[in-house]
Parts: C-alpha cells; structure tokens; sequence
C-alpha cells in the first residue's frame, strides 16, 4: 500500500478509534472521553489537510480492497472528496467542542460520542468512495450510525422521529442498492471517473439506464430531502442541537446532496447525462424543493423546525447546480453550496441550541429582544441568516450568484426566477427573526436563565458559531482567494472539461 | 483408523464430539467442565482441516482403508470445510453461552434439581447432535448421510423437549414426527437409488445418474424429505413452535445448526448429484416456495408477541432466502450462488445463535419476553442488548454484514441471469426484516425518564459476550468475504455450471 493509501485509511481511522474505545468508557470519565474526541477530531483535520495539499501537488490517493470477486472497496482521494472531506472534518472539530459543552451533566454521553464518532468516520467514507459500491457501503451504514443519534434522547417523540427516519432511508436505501446491482450487472467495476459511463452502453441499454438513474436518484434523494422525500427532515430536529447541526450541514443531508452529485458527474458523466436528457427532471424537482421548503419554512414557529425547511430548500440549490451541468458556472455554484450551506446552516443550528441551552427559548415568538441578552450569539445568528438570504459579502452570496449566471448562460431564465423568488422567501423567514431579536422588546422572563460567568453562555457553545460566523464572511469576501472553497471548486470542474 | 496419516484429520470432527458425548454420557458431571475443552478441541480439528484444504486441495478419504463402493468414504472440500466451520463457530459460541445458562438457572434458588437434571442431559445430546452434523458435511454416500441426518434429528428432538413444560413436549413430538417423516422420505429416495444403480456414492451417482424417470423419483422423495427436515414454507409449520419452546441454548443450535444440515444436503444433491435430472420448472417452484417464505415469515415475524417466536419465525423467513438461490443457479455461474448460498448460511448461524441467546439471556433476566414489555433492557443487559441490536443488522441485510454480501450476491445473480423479479423478493424481504428487527430493538434501547431499574441482576459475562461475539462475527464478516469464497472454489470441479434438463 502507498503512503498515500495509508494516509486514506488513517483518516477514516482518526475518528473510528476513539469511537470504539469510547464506547467502552465510563459515564464519568469525561476528560479521557473528550481527550480522545479532541486528538481524534484534530488528528483528521491535519491528516485531510495534508491530503489535500496532496491534491493539489496532483498526488494519487487511492487504496482498493477485495471486497467479493469483481467488487471492490475503493477509497478516492479526488478533488471532489477533498472538499467534502475538508468541509466534514472542520465542521466536526467544532461540532465536538460544542458537542462536549452541549451535553455536560447529560446521560449516556458514552454511547453519544461513541455514535458519533462512527458517524463521521462513515461520512468521510462518503467523501472518500472512489466507486458507487463503496459510496453504497458508508451511505447504508450512515443510516445506522445516525438513527441512535436520533433517537438519544429516548422520549416518545425522539422515537417517532427514529422511526420515520428508519421508513424513508431503508426503504431509499434499499432502492438505491437495488439500482446499484443492476447498473452493475451491465456497465462492471464503477468506479467514478469524469467521463462515466461507455458511450456504447446508451443506445444497448437505454431504457434501464433511465430507470437505474431513477432509482439512483431516489434512493439518495431521500437523504437530500427533496421534495416529496423529505418527511423525515422536519421531525428528526428533535434530535440534540449538536446532532442536527451535524445532519443538517454535514452528515445526512449532505451525503445526499453528495451523491446526486457523484451520480450525474461520475457515475453517470455529464455528457451521457445529457443524452439521456435526465437533468430536466432533475432541476425541475430541485427548483421545486426550493419554494417548498421556503414557504413551509415561513409557517414554522418552532426555530428548529424553521431551520429544518430552509435546510430541505437550501440542500436542493446544490441539486439545481448538478442540474444545470452543462453550464460550468452553473455547476461552480451547486458545487461550492456544498461548502458554503454546510457553513451557514451549522451556524445556525448552534444559535438555536445556545438559545435553548441558556434560556429555554425554542419558539420565534420568544425571541424578542433576545439579542441584548445573548449579543455574540445572535450576531453570529444575524450571519448566517444574512448569508442564506445571499446578502454580500457572506459565500451565501457567491453561491446565488454563481447559480444565476449559470442559468442566464444556459437560457433558463426561470432558474433565475426560482432564484429571486426563493431569496425573497427566505428574507421573509429570517429578516423577522433577526429584527425581533435586536430591536423587539423582551415580553416577560425567559423560560430559564442560566448564568454562566461573565460569557453570555458557555464558551464552548460560543466559540463555534462565532468561528464559523467569521468563515462565513471571511471565505465570502475573498472567495477569489488561492486556497478559497469557490478556487477549489473551479479546480474540481476543470477536469469536467466543460 | 487404522492408519493414522494426515488425511485421518478428516475424522476428528466428527469423533472428538462424539467421544465428548459418550464420555458425558457415562459421567453426567463432567459435562459443564469438559464442554468447553471437547468443543475447542473440535475447533482445533477444523481449522486442521482447513489448512489441509487449503495446502492440498479437497480430499477423500476411506475409513479403514476400504474403497467405495464397499466402505464408508468420507470427503472434505470447500463447501464441506466451511460449513463445517460455521458449525465449529457457532458451537463453541453455543457451548460457552450453554454454561452460562445452566449455572445461572441452577444458582436460582427454585427447581435446582430439574435444572441439574437437564444440563446433565444437555451435554451429551448436544455434543451427538455436533458429532452427526459435523458427519453429515462430511459423509460421501447417501446411506451413510441418511444415519447421520438421523442421529441429529434424534438428538434435536431430545433437546427439543429438554425443557419439559407441556409446550415444548408437544411441539417436540410433532417436530419428531415430521422428522421422522421426511428421514422415510428420503430413505425412501435412496431405497430406489440403490434399485436403479447399485452404488451409494456420492461421487459415482454423479457419473451416472441421468435424467432416468427412476432418478426423477428418487429426487423428488429426497427432496421432499429435505424440505420438510428444512422447515421450507409451507412445511414450516412445526419450526416455530419447537425453537421458541426449546431451552435458549438449544434454540440456537436449532434455528443457527440443524435446519442448516439437511438445506445443504438438498443443495448439494440438486447441483452435484442430479444436475442432470433437474428441470427449470422445478428450480421456479423452489424460488417461489422460498419467496413465499421469506414474505410469509416476515409478516407473521411482525405480528408476533413473543420475542422468541419472533426470532423463530425470523428464521422461517431467513430460510427462503437460501431457497432463492436455486432459479439462480440455473443461469447463473453456479460460484455466485454458491457463495451467496454459504455465506447466507454462515451469517445466519451467528446472528440467529446470537439473537436466540439474547433472547434467552433477557428471559432468564425478566422472567418473560413479552415484546411490549421490554423497555429498558439496556439500561441493565446492554451487551446483550447490543448484540440483538447487531445480529439485526445482519438479518436486515446492511453493509458490512454478511447477510449484506448473501443478498448483494444473490441480487447480482438476479440480474446476471435476467429474472430481477427475485432481486425484488429479496429487497422487500430486507425491508419487512428491518420492520421486526426494529419491533424489538426499539424496545429493547428507549429508556424511559425517570426509568429506574427495578432489580439488581448477578452479572454473568458467559451469558452476555458469547452472543456478542457471534453477532459481531456476523457483521464484520462481510469485510472478509473473500477468503471464504475462495475456499469454496477449492474443488469447484464439483460444482460445474449446470444446464437444465441435462447436457447437451
């Protein structure tokens, strides 16, 4: 094996260790246990930093296990995992620390951080499949490792939502493995490559490729949330706020979102794509899980929930992206959504939690005037809800812009329609949020109010979302930049040669 | 033995259990003691018997030195030696939970003397069940595997009825019954075997067995004593009721092992023996029997209140997945199926050993296992829990459980061979899997606030790590697929590809 192969399998081992000798701690031995989480969540960002630098030094990262004669076990490192690789692993950092602040004093911490460990590792083997087989592995077993995440809290409705969690991804699941074996059975090996499938296959097997693609899509489109698919979403908020910020930015969510992407680009290859005339439906159905989520989003009083839509709306922009495949511009802003909904949305999620740790707030109707209270905690909150609306500086921003260009180019003006309505709804649903917080009167006491020194809540709940807040703008004002998500994406669809 | 050359290894399986037995027989208290060592010392056998395979490929071997058709000839080769070491696995698995289930009833305070009563009867029975299974992968002609089916079907019946309440004995003398019926069944089979072509031998049946009416009877007799051994839907009847009644060790040898012996048989048989006698129509019937359990199974899976006919009932639908196999390997290359076939089998044997001993282990806990009242197992079993929780994964076919290899194999072979519509059954037999896995496991994990735990129970780790191991075995097994299926091709000139309806 290569000292690049190696690196690959240590990745993923940074974070499955400390997970299994996690679950075999003690409740109390929390130092030991958030020891272990910090080496290990550390351990992963410099080995896929390192693997990127690699990347760029145009280094092969590849490692290849028999798995059953003529399947194998192919981990990738390709510019398109690097990035999913290095938005996974800085999230997690945080995560972790906010994670560690966020369950103090809370039982079963064990099997949480053990479960959640195990989660990331598999998200990561998403990142780094070098074929559909691989993907189809780490896609099912992310379904395992974050229903227990789910379902943590043990009330009645942490279970329902486990269980309509279960319905939707096994039964995706089992679609998309049905999907994979017979894309198998005609077209072999998998592998993702740029180009995707022979030329020669499409006129032979026209129609099971249409349907295989069909399959394919639904199977990771339940995990994407794309409307009708997404019931599952909404409920599965009741998870901790850790968990959410997790499934919602890097996890679940993304690993959908993800894999129409591995899908169309590299299993499939954009020029086949076209010729099967796939993408339509694709952006179609996307375009439509934008206004959807949005304008169920602005019903919601319950914060989580409402972040929960606008999450169903906003993973599906990178949906419309790949759509629009033809378009590189349009592609770069599906693309570097990847990154930058990943970035807003955690943000967000971490507010929701710090309202609800310190003060019990859960509704939208509670939050007036919160901000004098908790001032760093909404100004991050203020940024990420700017960034989703796609107000400059912030990536949400480059992201809209890219998309728009995108579709001007390729002569659907109605993606740019798609784009405004769904900008303005998303305006509607955070601009009264934001404006309730800083300059509404407070109504009565908060539901609680926990103090915590001179910090307006625990540090650890405060330093993520004021970092990732900071990324938001920083990345969003020199997107230019060398080493900037939106450079890197470029790179990625270079070798598409569109 | 006359001779004792490398190739007598082939014997040890099958003589260590059944001097064990013996030996437990003559003197009931050594059982709990020497179990162990007689199970390990069987181990040790098969894992000789591995590497003599994979050293010098598959042998035979003639037991005083007689050649058949003469002597008894027994012979090893990859499909032999594999299920041969998912038996040894799941054994010694199953003889150390059995200590842990034994000492923990006979510490309870009530009925010492009836629970002394059966362990001493268990050891031995349990170690002639082994020795007979262990004969029966080995043995190479038809009589000789008739007196071995024989001697587990005795011996599972007695184990059956161990427990003695009025339940078990029912179901344990209906379960002889159809026993009984199908051991005529095939005696009968191999009765006209004999009347045709004068030999027992596997090896030369193969040569000459033609697609001759008599061979076509023959087949049939066999084939229905199989299935019913086999507990195929709709002859599964009898299955539930005699694992759930059974004692939880017994279960697991039931569920895990015997059903096992005679599907194997019927495999080899089919696709060896009287390749040439088999028609499409026949191989249909059996996918759409094996269909009709996997979906029937499932659902009555679902519907059950109690958890260990729950697990039974599992089993049923299990079993229908083996049964898949046979359209596919019509078409198919006979490699893919055969390893879906054996890998189906091995991962079941763990998983399904596990789960029963969790579900036993929770039964000697609680005293029941009323499905809806087992909230909160976790909170004072959680590695039992846990391997129920894992063995269910395997059931529910997900990566990287070997259960998910049998099924991605068996879909593969679906589609290789144009008949995806078994790929279907198979998915949605997954699916309806994780309805009743879930049944339980979500009971088994919430913990309800202001849940405290009512009793404080002796810990026994004999109890909790023997199924927890085995449902690992069972999920990482799919991580190491190769090595099992390369050692099934060792002698893979056996299992040529076969065309229907005899060669061309």
């Amino acid at each position: 094996m290569s000292r690049e192969g190696v690196l690959l399998i240590c990745i993923l081992l940074s974070s499955a260790l400390p997970g299994i000798i996690i679950f075999g701690l003690r409740e109390e031995s929390t130092r030991l246990r958030t020891g272990l989480n910090l080496l290990g969540a550390s351990l992963k960002l410099t080995l896929v930093v390192a693997m990127d630098i690699g990347i760029a030094q145009g280094r092969v990262f590849e490692v290849r296990l028999l798995l059953m004669p003529g399947v194998e076990i192919f981990l990738n490192g390709d510019p398109l995992s690097a990035l999913f690789a290095t938005l996974s692993s800085v999230l997690w950092f945080l995560t972790t620390l906010y994670a560690v602040g966020y369950l103090e004093e809370s039982p079963n911490r064990s099997h949480f951080f053990g479960y959640f460990s195990l989660c990331v590792t598999v998200t990561i083997g998403i990142a780094l499949a070098g074929n559909l087989i691989t993907f189809l592995l780490f896609y099912e077993m992310l379904t395992l490792t974050t229903y227990p995440l789910i379902i943590h809290r043990g009330t009645e409705k942490a279970l329902l939502a486990g269980r309509n969690y279960l319905v939707y991804t096994l039964a995706g699941g089992g679609l998309f493995l049905f999907g994979v074996v017979w894309l198998q059975s005609i077209a072999g090996a998998l592998d993702f490559s740029s180009t995707g499938l022979p030329v020669d296959l499409l006129g032979k097997y026209h129609t099971e490729l249409v349907l295989i693609f069909a399959l394919l899509i639904i199977g990771v489109g339940v995990k994407a949330a794309i409307v009708p698919l997404h019931g599952w979403l909404p409920q599965a908020m009741v998870a901790p706020a850790p968990v959410s910020a997790l499934l919602h930015a890097v996890a679940v969510v993304k690993a959908g979102a993800f894999g129409i992407t591995r899908i169309v680009l590299d299993v499939f290859g954009i020029e086949n794509v076209l010729r099967l005339q796939l993408l339509p439906s694709l952006t179609i159905a996307a375009s439509l899980t934008i206004i959807y989520g949005s304008v169920r989003a602005l019903q919601q009083d319950d914060l989580k929930r409402r972040l929960a839509f606008s999450t169903v709306s906003q993973i599906s922009y990178i949906a419309l992206g790949v759509g629009l495949a033809d378009q590189s511009l349009a592609l770069i802003g599906g693309l570097v959504h990847i990154v930058h909904q990943g970035l807003m949305k955690i943000t967000l999620f971490f507010c929701a939690g710090n309202l609800a740790e310190t003060l019990g707030i859960h509704r939208i109707s509670q939050m007036n005037g919160v901000a004098r209270r908790m001032p760093l905690t909404m100004a991050a909150f203020t940024v990420g809800a700017l960034g989703m609306i796609g107000i400059p500086p912030t990536v949400g921003f480059v992201s809209k812009w890219y998309l728009g260009l995108g579709g001007l180019a390729s002569g659907n003006w109605w993606v740019l329609a798609v784009l405004v309505v769904s900008t303005l709804l998303n305006a509607g649903y955070f601009l009264p949020i934001v404006t309730a917080a800083w300059f509404g009167k407070q109504a009565g006491p908060w539901p609680q109010d926990r103090k915590f020194g001179s910090l307006e809540t625990n540090w650890m709940l405060l330093l993520p979302p004021l970092v990732t807040a900071f990324i938001i703008m920083a990345v969003g004002a020199v997107a230019n930049a060398r080493f900037s998500p939106l450079a890197w994406v470029r790179f990625i669809v270079r070798e598409y040669g569109i | 033995m006359l001779i004792f050359d490398a190739d007598a290894w082939i014997i040890c399986p099958i003589v260590f259990p059944l001097a064990a037995s013996i030996f437990f027989f003559l003197s009931r208290r050594t059982g709990p003691v020497a179990a162990p060592v007689a199970a390990l010392a069987t181990g040790v056998s098969i894992i000789i018997l591995l590497r003599q395979l994979l050293l010098f490929g598959p042998r035979h071997y003639y037991i005083g030195g007689w050649q058949a058709p003469l002597g008894i000839t027994l012979r090893f080769d990859g499909p032999a030696v594999l299920m041969l070491a998912m038996t040894g696995l799941t054994g010694i698995g199953i003889t150390l939970y059995a200590r842990g289930y034994f000492s923990f009833r006979i510490a309870a305070p009530k009925r010492v003397g009836r629970h002394e009563r059966q362990e001493r009867f268990f050891w031995p029975l349990w170690m002639m069940l082994w020795a007979a299974m262990n004969g029966l992968f080995l043995s190479s002609d038809i009589f000789n595997l008739y007196v071995t089916m024989e001697l587990v079907s005795i011996a599972a019946v007695a184990l059956a009825a161990l427990s003695g309440k009025p339940a078990s004995q029912i179901a344990a003398i209906r379960y002889l019954l159809v026993s009984f019926l199908g051991s005529l069944s095939y005696l009968l089979g191999v009765v006209f075997l004999y009347k045709t072509y004068g030999i027992l031998d596997l090896d030369m049946l193969q040569d000459i067995a033609g697609a001759a009416p008599g061979t076509r009877v023959a087949l049939a007799l066999i084939t229905i004593g199989l299935l019913l051994k086999t507990a195929l839907f709709p002859m599964h009847f009898w299955l539930p009721p005699a694992h759930a009644n059974a004692l939880a060790p017994v279960s697991a040898i039931l569920s895990g092992l015997v059903v096992k012996g005679s599907f194997y048989l019927l495999f080899r048989f089919w696709f060896e023996v009287f390749s040439g006698a088999i028609s499409i129509g026949a191989l249909n019937m059996l996918g759409i029997l094996g269909a009709g359990a996997i979906l029937w199974g499932a659902l009555q899976a679902m519907r059950q209140q109690r958890l260990k006919l729950l697990v039974a009932y599992s089993t049923v639908s299990q079993l229908g997945y083996l049964f898949i196999a046979f359209p596919l390997a019509s078409l198919e290359g006979n490699m893919k199926v055969w390893g879906a076939v054996i890998f189906m089998a091995m991962a079941h044997a763990c998983a399904k050993s596990a789960m029963f001993m969790a579900a036993g282990t929770i039964y000697l806990h609680i005293g029941h296992d009323r499905i809806n009242e087992l909230v909160g197992i976790r909170a004072y079993l959680p590695v039992t829990a846990l391997a129920y929780a894992i063995a269910g994964v395997n059931l529910m076919g997900l990566p990287p459980s070997g259960g998910f290899i049998a099924k991605w194999l068996l879909l593969s072979a679906s589609f290789n061979s144009m008949q995806w519509w078994w790929g279907v059954v198979v998915m949605v037999g997954s699916l309806l899997a994780s309805v009743y896995v879930y049944r339980v496991v979500c009971q088994l994990f919430i913990i309800p606030e202001g849940y405290t735990i009512k009793k404080q129970y002796p810990r026994s780790h004999l109890l909790e790590w023997p199924a927890f191991t085995l449902a690992l075995i069972s999920l990482l097994l799919g991580l190491f697929a190769p090595y099992p299926l390369h050692i099934l091709t060792i002698g893979s000139s056996n299992v040529a590809t076969i065309i229907p309806g005899g060669p061309p």
